[in-house]
C-alpha cells in the first residue's frame, strides 16, 4: 500500500539533503529569516517575555486577544504574500526581449502559487476571522464566544497551516500548480515532488481551524446575544458575520473532501482525478469551485458589514435600509452557491448550462448593487466626517463597483471564452479583492484599533498610505485589463519578441505595485508612530468616533469581561439609542462574573497537528502515527480537565469599574 | 430617579451567567451538519465516478449482500442499544448506562470487523482502491464512515471512563447526548451507503 520512492527511507521518509533548496534567492531569504528569527527569539528571551506571551496570549481564550492574534498573523503573512507579488511583477517586467528575467520557471511557478494561496487562506481569512472574533461578541453584548477553548484551538490550527506554507520555502518546495492545484497537473504523475503535498496539508490543517471557528461564531451569534437583541436588531456587521460563518460551515467541508481525495490520489494512487482508470479531473474543478465561489463571499461579506458600520458612524445617522441590507446579505449568501460554474465556462458544458450559470452570476450583482445604494443613501445628506475609515470606504465604493462590472462582463459566457484565463481575469479579481476585502480590512483596522488598544492611529501616515494604495492599485491593474483584451494569458514568465509592444504595460504595472509597496510601508510606519506616541493619541472615552453599536459602550480597551453589566437592547444601534436617552452607566452593585479559563490544550493540539501534517507531506509514516496518537491522547486527556471556568470577583470588577468611572468623570470635567 | 429606572431598563443588573454547555447542543448540531456535507460530497463523488469501472469489477461482481445485511443490522442494533443507554441515563442508572454502552461498543466493533474483513477480501481479489475510480470512490465513502465509527468508539470508551470516574454529572450527560447524536447520525449515513452503494450498486 505504502508507495516507495526512489529515495524514501523509513526513518526520514522523503526528507533528504536535496530538500534544502540551492537557489540563491531562496538561500538569502532563508538566511534573513533565520537571523531575524534568532534575533526575535533572543529579544523575547532577553526581555523575559516568554512566560507573559504564553500566559496572556498563546493560551488565552479571550476572544479579543485571539482576534488580535489573527490580525497579527494576517499582517505577517500579508508581507510574505506581497513579497511574492513584487517578484511576479518584476519578473514579468524583466522577461522581455529574449531576457530570462531573474526567476527560473521552477521558482516562478512556486511564487505565483504561493502568492494566491497565502493571500486568500493566510491573509484574507485570518483578517476577516480576526475582525469577527474581536468585534462580534462586543457588538452583541457577550462576554466571550460560545466555545472559548475551541476558538483558541482554531486560531492555532490556522497558524499551523501558515507555518507549513512558510516551511515549504526552506524545506522542499511549494506547489507549482496555481493556487487551486488543478489536476491532472497536481497529480503524482506530473507533480511528483512535495509541493502539492505542502499545499494539501497546510490547507487541511488550516481548514479544520476555519470550520470550527465558523461553528463557534454561529453558536455565539445565535445563543449569546444580549437580552432584547432580536435578530433584526443585530448590528449589520454581526449579520454579515452570521451569514459568512454559515457559508464557512457549509463549504469548507467541501474543500476538506476535495483536498483529501487529491491527497489519496497522490499517496495511495487512487483514481479520483487521474486521466486514466476512470478518474475525472473536471470533478475536481467542479468540487473546488463549489467551495471556491462561496469563499469569495466569505471574504467580502464581513467587510460589507465593516463598511456599513463605518458609513453610518461617520455620517452620524442610522444606516439607510437596514432591513434590505440584511436581506441582501442573506440573498448573496444563498446565491453564492449557484454560480460556481462561471469559473470554467470553457469546460464545454453546453449552452444551456453556461447560460444558467451566466444568469445566476448576473443576478447576484443585484443584491450587491442594493448594498451600494444603501451606503450612498446613508451618505446622502449625512454629515460626513472624512476620517481614515471613511476614506477607505469611499475608495472601496468607487473601485469595487468597477470591479463588479468587469465581473458581469465575464459572466457572459460568450465573452468569457475570450477573457478566460487571461490577465483580464487577474485584474478583475484583484479589483474586487483588493478594492473590497483588503481596503475593508484597512478601514476596519483604522476604525477599531482605538477600541482594541485605547489610542488612535496616526492620521498623516494613514493618509500617505491611502494615497499610495489607491492610485497604486489602479496603476498596477489597469494595464492588466488592457493586456487581457489583447489576449495575454496569466502566469507567463517570459515573453517572446511578438510581445515587445506590451512591455510598457508591464512596466506601468510594476510601478503601480511599487506604489502599493510604499503604501504598505507607510501603514507600517503609521502603526509604529502611533504606538510610539500612544499617550498623545490616547482615547479615554471608549467611544472615539461617536459609535452606534455596543462595542463603543465599554472602555477602550475593554476589560476582560467586556461589560460589567450586560446591556439590554431596545433598538437597532443600541448604543446610539442609549446615548440619545441619556442612560446612566451603573456604578455599583457589581456581581461576580463567570468566565472561561485559559488552556494549553489548543496550542499543543494544533502543534501536534502541524507536525503530523509535516510528517504526512514527507511521508514519515511513523511520525505521523505518533502525532495522530498524540492528538487523540491529548484531546482525551483534556476532557478530564473539569476546571475550565472561574469567577472574576465582584470586588475586582468594582475596582476596574471605579477606575473607569473616575476616568469618565475626569473627561467630563475636562470637556466642561 | 428617572435615570435609575433607565439604567435598570438598559442594563441587566441581576444577571445570571449562562449555564455551562449552554450552546453545546446547537454547536454540536452545526458541526454534525458540516460532517454531513463531507458525506454529501463523498456520495456525490460516488454518484459521478461509481460507474467508471475502467474494465475492472463492477458492484455485482464484488458485493456480498448477506454480509452487508448482517453488518447493517449490527449498526442498527447499536443505535437501539445506545437509545437504551440514554434511557438508563435519564433514569439515573449508572450501571444500566454502562451496560448498554458496552453492548453498543460491541456492536460497533463487530461492524468494524466485518467491514475490515470485506475490505481485506476485496483487496485480495485485486479490487483495491487503486483499481478504478469506482473502487476509489467506494473505499473512500465506506472507509470514511468506518473511520467515523472508529472515532465514535474511542469516544465511547473515553466516556465510559469519564462516567466511571465522575458519575452522571451534567457535563457527562451532555457529552453522552452529543455522542448519541453522533452515533445515530452515522446510522443514518450508513442507511444511505447501504441503499445507494450496495443495493443500487448490484442493480446496476
Amino acid at each position: 500500500m505504502i508507495p516507495t520512492h526512489s529515495h524514501w527511507t523509513p526513518l526520514l521518509g522523503r526528507l533528504g539533503p536535496d530538500a534544502i533548496p540551492t537557489e540563491p534567492i531562496v538561500l538569502a531569504t532563508f538566511a534573513a529569516v533565520t537571523l531575524g528569527g534568532i534575533a526575535l527569539v533572543g529579544a523575547l528571551t532577553y526581555f523575559r517575555l516568554w512566560s507573559y506571551l504564553w500566559k496572556e496570549w498563546f493560551t488565552s481564550v479571550d476572544h479579543k486577544k485571539i482576534g488580535i492574534m489573527y490580525m497579527v498573523l494576517g499582517l505577517v503573512m500579508f508581507l510574505r504574500g506581497f513579497a511574492d507579488a513584487i517578484m511576479i511583477r518584476s519578473q514579468q517586467a524583466l522577461g522581455f526581449g529574449g531576457s530570462d528575467g531573474y526567476l527560473n520557471s521552477h521558482h516562478f511557478d512556486q511564487v505565483f502559487t504561493a502568492h494566491g494561496v497565502i493571500m486568500i487562506f493566510f491573509v484574507a481569512m485570518p483578517f476577516v476571522t480576526g475582525l469577527m472574533n474581536y468585534v462580534v461578541p462586543l457588538q452583541i453584548g457577550a462576554r466571550d464566544v460560545s466555545f472559548p477553548f475551541l476558538n483558541n484551538f482554531s486560531f492555532w490550527m490556522t497558524a499551523g497551516g501558515a507555518v507549513l506554507v512558510m516551511l515549504s520555502l526552506f524545506v522542499g518546495e511549494f506547489a507549482r500548480t496555481g493556487w487551486l492545484a488543478y489536476p491532472p497537473l497536481s497529480e503524482l504523475a506530473y507533480s511528483p515532488d512535495v509541493g502539492v503535498d505542502y499545499y494539501v496539508w497546510s490547507l487541511q490543517v488550516a481548514g479544520v481551524g476555519t470550520t470550527l471557528s465558523g461553528v463557534n461564531l454561529i453558536a455565539t451569534i445565535i445563543k449569546l446575544r444580549a437580552p432584547g437583541m432580536g435578530l433584526m436588531k443585530m448590528p449589520v456587521f454581526t449579520w454579515t458575520a452570521l451569514v459568512t460563518n454559515i457559508l464557512i460551515v457549509a463549504v469548507f467541508p467541501v474543500l476538506t473532501v476535495v483536498l483529501a481525495l487529491l491527497g489519496l490520489d497522490r499517496v495511495f494512487h487512487t483514481n479520483f482525478f487521474t486521466n486514466d482508470f476512470g478518474g475525472s479531473p473536471m470533478l475536481y474543478v467542479n468540487l473546488i469551485w463549489i467551495w471556491g465561489h462561496p469563499e469569495v463571499y466569505i471574504l467580502v461579506l464581513p467587510v460589507f458589514g465593516v463598511y456599513s458600520e463605518i458609513v453610518s458612524t461617520f455620517c452620524s445617522k442610522r444606516l439607510f435600509g437596514y432591513t434590505s441590507m440584511v436581506y441582501a446579505t442573506c440573498v448573496i449568501g444563498i446565491l453564492s452557491y449557484s454560480v460556481w460554474l462561471h469559473h470554467f465556462f470553457t469546460m464545454g458544458s453546453g449552452a444551456s448550462v453556461n447560460s444558467f450559470f451566466g444568469i445566476t452570476t448576473m443576478v447576484i450583482s443585484i443584491p450587491t448593487g442594493a448594498k451600494l445604494f444603501n451606503w450612498l443613501f446613508t451618505m446622502f445628506r449625512g454629515r460626513i466626517r472624512f476620517e481614515l475609515p471613511m476614506m477607505w470606504t469611499v475608495a472601496f465604493m468607487l473601485t469595487f463597483t468597477i470591479g463588479g462590472m468587469t465581473g458581469v462582463m465575464m459572466a457572459v459566457p460568450a465573452a468569457d471564452f475570450v477573457l478566460h484565463n487571461s490577465v483580464f481575469l487577474i485584474a478583475h479579481f484583484h479589483n474586487v479583492i483588493i478594492g473590497g476585502v483588503v481596503w475593508g480590512v484597512f478601514a476596519a483596522i483604522n476604525y477599531w484599533w482605538p477600541k482594541a488598544f485605547g489610542f488612535k492611529l496616526n492620521e498623516f501616515w494613514g493618509k500617505v498610505s491611502f494615497w499610495c494604495w489607491v492610485p497604486g492599485f489602479w496603476i498596477a491593474f489597469t494595464p492588466l485589463y488592457m493586456l487581457g483584451f489583447m489576449g495575454v494569458t496569466r502566469r507567463m514568465r517570459v515573453f517572446d519578441a511578438s510581445f515587445d509592444a506590451m512591455r510598457i504595460y508591464y512596466w506601468v504595472a510594476l510601478f503601480g505595485a511599487l506604489l502599493i509597496a510604499a503604501g504598505i510601508g507607510a501603514m507600517l510606519v503609521q502603526f509604529a508612530v502611533s504606538i510610539w506616541k500612544r499617550e498623545e493619541y490616547k482615547d479615554e472615552s471608549g467611544d472615539i468616533w461617536g459609535g452606534r453599536t455596543l462595542e463603543w459602550a465599554t472602555s477602550s480597551p475593554p476589560p476582560e469581561y467586556n461589560f460589567a453589566f450586560t446591556p439590554k437592547v431596545h433598538d437597532i444601534d443600541a448604543w446610539a439609542d442609549m446615548k440619545a436617552k441619556g442612560v446612566a452607566r451603573p456604578v455599583d452593585g457589581f456581581q461576580d462574573i463567570y468566565m472561561p479559563q485559559g488552556t494549553w490544550a489548543g496550542i499543543v493540539l494544533a502543534g501536534l497537528s502541524t507536525v503530523c501534517g509535516f510528517a504526512l507531506i514527507w511521508q514519515v509514516w511513523w511520525l505521523a502515527v505518533v502525532m495522530l496518537v498524540g492528538i487523540v491522547g491529548t484531546a482525551i486527556f483534556h476532557t478530564f480537565n473539569y476546571n475550565r471556568t472561574f469567577y472574576i470577583k465582584a470586588d475586582h470588577v468594582a475596582e476596574v469599574e471605579a477606575a473607569r468611572t473616575a476616568q469618565l468623570a475626569a473627561l467630563e470635567k475636562g470637556a466642561a | 430617579m428617572a435615570s435609575t429606572n433607565l439604567t435598570e431598563q438598559y442594563y441587566d443588573l441581576h444577571e445570571h451567567a449562562h449555564p455551562d454547555g449552554y450552546s453545546t447542543t446547537l454547536g454540536f448540531w452545526i458541526y454534525l451538519m458540516s460532517d454531513c456535507l463531507i458525506f454529501g460530497m463523498l456520495f456525490a463523488t460516488f454518484a459521478v465516478l461509481g460507474g467508471n469501472y475502467a474494465g475492472g469489477p463492477a458492484p455485482k461482481d464484488l458485493f456480498e449482500l448477506p454480509l452487508v445485511a448482517v453488518n447493517t443490522s449490527l449498526l442498527l442494533f447499536s443505535s437501539i442499544t445506545y437509545g437504551f443507554a440514554m434511557i438508563a441515563m435519564q433514569n439515573g442508572s449508572k450501571k444500566g448506562l454502562i451496560g448498554w454502552l458496552i453492548l453498543t461498543l460491541c456492536f460497533g466493533l463487530g461492524f468494524l470487523s466485518i467491514e475490515l474483513y470485506e475490505f481485506h477480501n476485496l483487496i485480495e481479489e485485486g479490487a483495491g482502491p487503486q483499481r478504478s475510480a469506482f473502487l476509489s470512490a467506494f473505499f473512500t465513502l465506506v472507509g470514511t464512515h468506518g473511520l467515523h465509527v472508529t472515532f465514535g468508539s474511542i469516544w465511547l470508551v473515553t466516556l465510559l471512563f469519564q462516567v466511571g470516574k465522575h458519575g452522571l454529572t451534567e457535563a457527562n450527560k451532555r457529552r453522552l447526548s452529543c455522542l448519541s447524536l453522533f452515533w445515530h447520525f452515522l446510522d443514518v449515513v450508513w442507511i444511505g451507503v447501504f441503499t445507494f452503494v450496495y443495493l443500487m450498486g448490484v442493480l446496476r
